[in-house]
């Protein structure tokens, strides 16, 4: 068909993220929807910055915060984002198999933070008491960290039914867009991160 | 017919050394957001600095770290970002309305 | 006409195209049938509020459904009527001014519809299964977190279902517009519906994720235990009130923004003259909606802020009114000298100047924060907020409805009909509104269930309750001309109105599916008018005639929106009963498998071929 063979040039165009119109909606859709999930995060701060000393007689953020959990954390998570930038520079290079290998290991890095993740909320559930229900600010810290991990969940489970997906058929100009929207996405994930790193554990940590 | 070919390749090469480039700009970049993580946990851990300054100093290193994730990692410096650039700053223009509205209750 | 437009087909095959569509256009038509339906559902329910208020210690409905009343009226006329409307005239009628072939993402749009349908079912459901919301619309979380029954759960997850849809739609819009526009629709020629439309969507952005969090805050207060608003677990009930007029405030600019924009194209066409100041009205347009962001708090002078944060507030709402008065002038200049043409969509504009100004100076009056102790939760706030949404919002959904009705349908409403609409409906409605300023001065408060004799309000009441009656009467006849006109309406050319902006220059009324065979060329400001006026009547295309490549139909919005709809009756029941949680996994994980379904299908859309194009245009 004419129009798959449009979708598969011979020599890959400099951005194929951006070469369709399909391709270039996906990216400024992604833009604009980052914009949104901005003041998404926003609120969720802002009602923890809120309500952050209200502990109701319960454990309190300098108390059960340990930083060794969350520096590992932290350097997954930004260790992954630099992965996909890798897979994003050889999808620029149309080098389909490094691109592959590099999202792979964003997805499995990605996984190991969500892995801590858990650990850390069990930690803090079985050790401290410390609950969703148990207090104000109990709320909050698991409603906004919470809230990054459904992220980071939902970000994983993209990108692997991305690969399944694709898994045999290489770059083209159908997908390459799907990939970079991926890799944006994940991008902003890790910024979330830096602030709930700095706001939430760093700051609680100094009460 | 070569001729056409060979323009191609050189236009290839060209622009996998300018990709080449950039990623090593992207390496500072990662390696300077490392750095800012490294201090921030630092300071904190050691409580090096006086409460007063820590909470500034840790937000900006956070804000600058971000723009190196926007700006290198998520290519707004790049042509063609202009709408999304602006739509993000409109986003974060509300977030910080939100911040301070949300701020209000507590500070005020 | 082509023959395969005027095929009859069955009723099945009618409604599997509609469920299925991803036509900006049908999807407009979804919105405005969807929109349309709430909007009646929440006439008769402020029908059933002035019945109740038509005389002292009436008890036509009890108190506590009176509650459900006040609380239903508001959300469905906000949520589920006006918002839909609007998408749907802007799914109508924007991607046809700037000269595209569909939007961005026909099945996100799709989607987004659905996802909205099917929220405020699921809050209408309330009324069979134990009553509706009764926290009123604003659901003030120091009382909604007490109300008995499900009510408010059905209004949590109600709204977070259709607020999603609508984020989407807001979404789309502005890719619409950054990526698709003509050769030569540069944005300074954009009419000023499309730019209403664009700044509205980034408004929808950046308003809507703060309800998407607060009601996320509801319900795991009231469905999952936790304490955002539980005071003795440290919690504080005023984030909702931040949250919600963060929202709030810049909801209300959703609402009027793209009237605005369609008033600015209506006063043009049909006074024959070049809109005065475009590019005042469009910066005018964006400083409304900056400014819209930063007065949330004016709805919240009596909480306690203190008096800098509400000197501030105050300020910065009575700045509001700069950029709102440039638009007034700039209406009444671009009539100024004009071949004015008066039908019912014309009427419905010129109705809209003297109402609305009312309404922003009440607005003004309000934003005072001393004078707002006076006026907060009396009938003055109820007047002015109704003269600003009924005399801006509904009279522009009227007059987009009479305008449009061509484009959108391809038949001209009755204009009898049209005109006896108006003068009944701006009778009632000044008849309604403008008493309860003066009401409202002498102290009757809002949301009460009765008031007392011989306190000077009976009368009032009976007058505003009469104007209740004319603006239904209007409404019934507006029904009535829908239905006339669909069996005996006149079938108009594209361009019945001589108008000046593409959606005028299709092929047909209405457009073909793929709106233009070939893209227009602009060259500038009103390019068909330009083209009239150099003599060419028609736009010049800008491409060779080809094929064209369209999206497919797909009934898999249909389906996520469903799974969402059976996925919120289980987060309400679960409460009650774990085996909900069956309905609330079983629901997710149906939407979910859809959305994997849609990633794994590849979806590259088909072609019309160029021949069939030159076919369908002999």
């Amino acid at each position: 068909m004419s129009h798959d063979h449009s979708l598969n040039p011979e020599t890959m165009p400099q951005d194929p993220e951006k070469a369709t119109l399909e391709g270039k909606n996906k990216f400024m859709g992604l833009w604009f929807f980052l914009g949104g999930e901005a003041v998404l995060f926003a609120s969720l701060f802002g009602t923890y910055l809120a309500l952050r000393n209200s502990t109701a007689d319960g454990p309190a953020s300098d108390e059960i915060f340990g930083l060794g959990l969350v520096f590992v954390m932290t350097m997954l998570l930004l260790t992954s984002s630099l992965t996909s930038v890798y897979a994003m520079y050889h999808m620029k290079n149309n080098d389909y198999s490094k691109m592959v290998l590099w999202l792979g290991i964003t997805a499995l890095l990605g996984v190991g933070f969500l892995a801590c993740e858990i650990y850390e909320f069990a930690h803090y559930i079985t050790e401290y008491g410390f609950t969703f229900r148990s207090s104000a600010f109990g709320s909050a810290f698991y409603t906004l960290v919470g809230f990054h991990g459904g992220h980071v969940l939902f970000g994983l489970c993209w990108v692997i039914s991305l690969l399944i997906r694709n898994a045999k058929r290489g770059l083209n100009l159908y997908n390459a867009p799907k990939f970079n929207t991926f890799s944006l996405y994940w991008h902003f994930i890790d910024v979330i991160w830096v602030f709930i790193f700095t706001v939430v554990y760093l700051m609680g940590k100094v009460g | 017919m070569p001729e056409n070919t060979s323009t191609n390749s050189t236009v290839k090469a060209y622009q996998k050394k300018k990709n080449k480039d950039e990623m090593k700009k992207q390496l500072i970049a990662f390696a300077s957001m490392i750095a800012f993580t490294l201090i921030a946990f630092g300071i904190v851990a050691t409580e090096s600095v006086d409460k007063m300054f820590l909470i500034p100093i840790i937000v900006i290193m956070a804000v600058v770290q971000v723009g190196f994730q926007f700006y290198y990692f998520m290519h707004m410096k790049d042509k063609g970002h202009a709408m999304p650039a602006t739509l993000i700053y409109g986003g974060v223009w509300a977030a910080l309305l939100t911040l301070g509205g949300l701020g209000l209750i507590t500070w005020w | 006409m082509s023959v395969t437009a005027t095929q009859k087909r069955s009723v099945g095959a009618v409604l599997w195209d509609y469920l299925t569509t991803i036509d900006h256009k049908k999807i407009a038509h979804l919105y405005l049938i969807g929109g349309g339906f709430f909007f009646i559902l929440g006439g008769l329910e402020a029908v059933i509020i002035r019945i109740q208020l038509i005389k002292p210690e009436n008890d036509f409905i009890s108190a506590g459904f009176y509650n459900e009343m006040i609380t239903m009226h508001g959300t469905t006329m906000i949520f589920l009527a006006a918002m839909p409307i609007l998408l749907g005239l802007m799914n109508a009628i924007m991607p046809l001014q700037i000269g595209a072939r569909d939007v961005s993402f026909p099945f996100l749009n799709s989607l987004g519809f659905w996802l909205f349908m099917f929220g405020g079912l699921l809050l209408n459901c309330s009324w069979f299964l134990g009553g509706a919301p009764d926290a009123g619309w604003t659901s003030y979380a120091s009382l909604a977190i007490d109300s008995p029954g499900h009510g408010v759960d059905f209004y949590v997850a109600g709204l977070q279902i259709a607020g999603a849809g609508t984020l989407m739609g807001g979404i789309n819009f502005l890719a619409t517009i950054v990526n698709m526009r003509a050769p030569g629709m540069t944005y300074m020629r954009m009419p000023l519906f499309a730019w209403a439309t664009f700044i509205t969507s980034v408004l929808i952005l950046f308003a809507f994720p703060a309800l998407t969090v607060n009601l996320f805050l509801l319900m795991f207060d009231r469905m999952f235990g936790s304490a955002f608003f539980d005071v003795a677990l440290g919690g504080n009930t005023i984030i909702w009130q931040h949250l919600f007029w963060i929202f709030g405030h810049p909801e209300v600019y959703i609402l009027i923004l793209p009237l605005f924009g369609l008033f600015s194209d209506v006063f043009s066409t049909f006074s024959k003259k070049r809109l005065f100041g475009y590019t005042a009205m469009v910066f005018a347009t964006m400083l409304i909606a900056f400014l819209g962001f930063m007065v949330w708090a004016h709805h919240m002078f009596t909480v306690g802020l203190g008096p800098v944060a509400n000197s501030i507030f105050a300020i910065a709402t009575m700045a509001i009114a700069v950029p709102t008065g440039i638009k007034i002038f700039n209406w009444l200049a671009t009539m100024w000298g004009g071949s004015i043409t008066i039908n019912s969509a014309m009427l419905w504009a010129l109705g809209f100047i003297p109402s609305f100004t009312i309404g922003g100076m009440t607005g003004v009056m309000l934003g005072s924060a001393v004078a707002d102790y006076q006026y907060h939760d009396t009938y003055f706030v109820i007047a002015h907020f109704h003269y600003v949404i009924v005399g801006g919002t509904v009279f522009g959904i009227f007059c987009g409805l009479h305008y449009w009705w061509p484009v959108m349908f391809g038949r001209i409403l009755h204009e009898g009909m049209g005109k006896l609409t108006f003068w009944t409906f701006f009778i009632g409605f000044h008849m309604t509104f403008f008493i309860q300023h003066f009401l409202g001065l002498m102290g009757m408060p809002r949301r009460y269930w009765v008031f007392l004799e011989d306190q000077g309000l009976d009368l009032g009441n009976l007058i505003s309750t009469i104007g209740a009656f004319f603006m239904s009467f209007a409404v019934i006849v507006f029904i009535i001309n829908i239905f006339y006109t669909a069996a005996k309406g006149e079938r108009p050319s594209p361009d019945p109105y001589d108008g000046r902006t593409l959606e005028w220059a299709t092929a047909s009324s209405p457009p073909p599916h793929y709106n233009f065979a070939q893209l227009p060329l602009t060259r500038g400001l009103d390019p068909l008018w330009i083209e009239k006026m150099e003599g060419n009547g028609k736009m010049t295309p800008a491409e060779p005639l080809g094929d064209i490549h369209m999206p497919n139909g797909s009934i898999l919005p249909f389906l996520m929106s469903l799974g969402f709809f059976i996925a919120g009756f289980g987060f309400i029941y679960q409460v009650d009963h774990s085996a909900w949680y069956l309905a609330l996994y079983g629901g997710m994980a149906f939407a979910l498998g859809c959305m994997v379904v849609r990633s794994f299908k590849d979806d590259h859309g088909h072609h019309i071929p160029k021949e069939e194009l030159e076919r369908e245009a002999d």
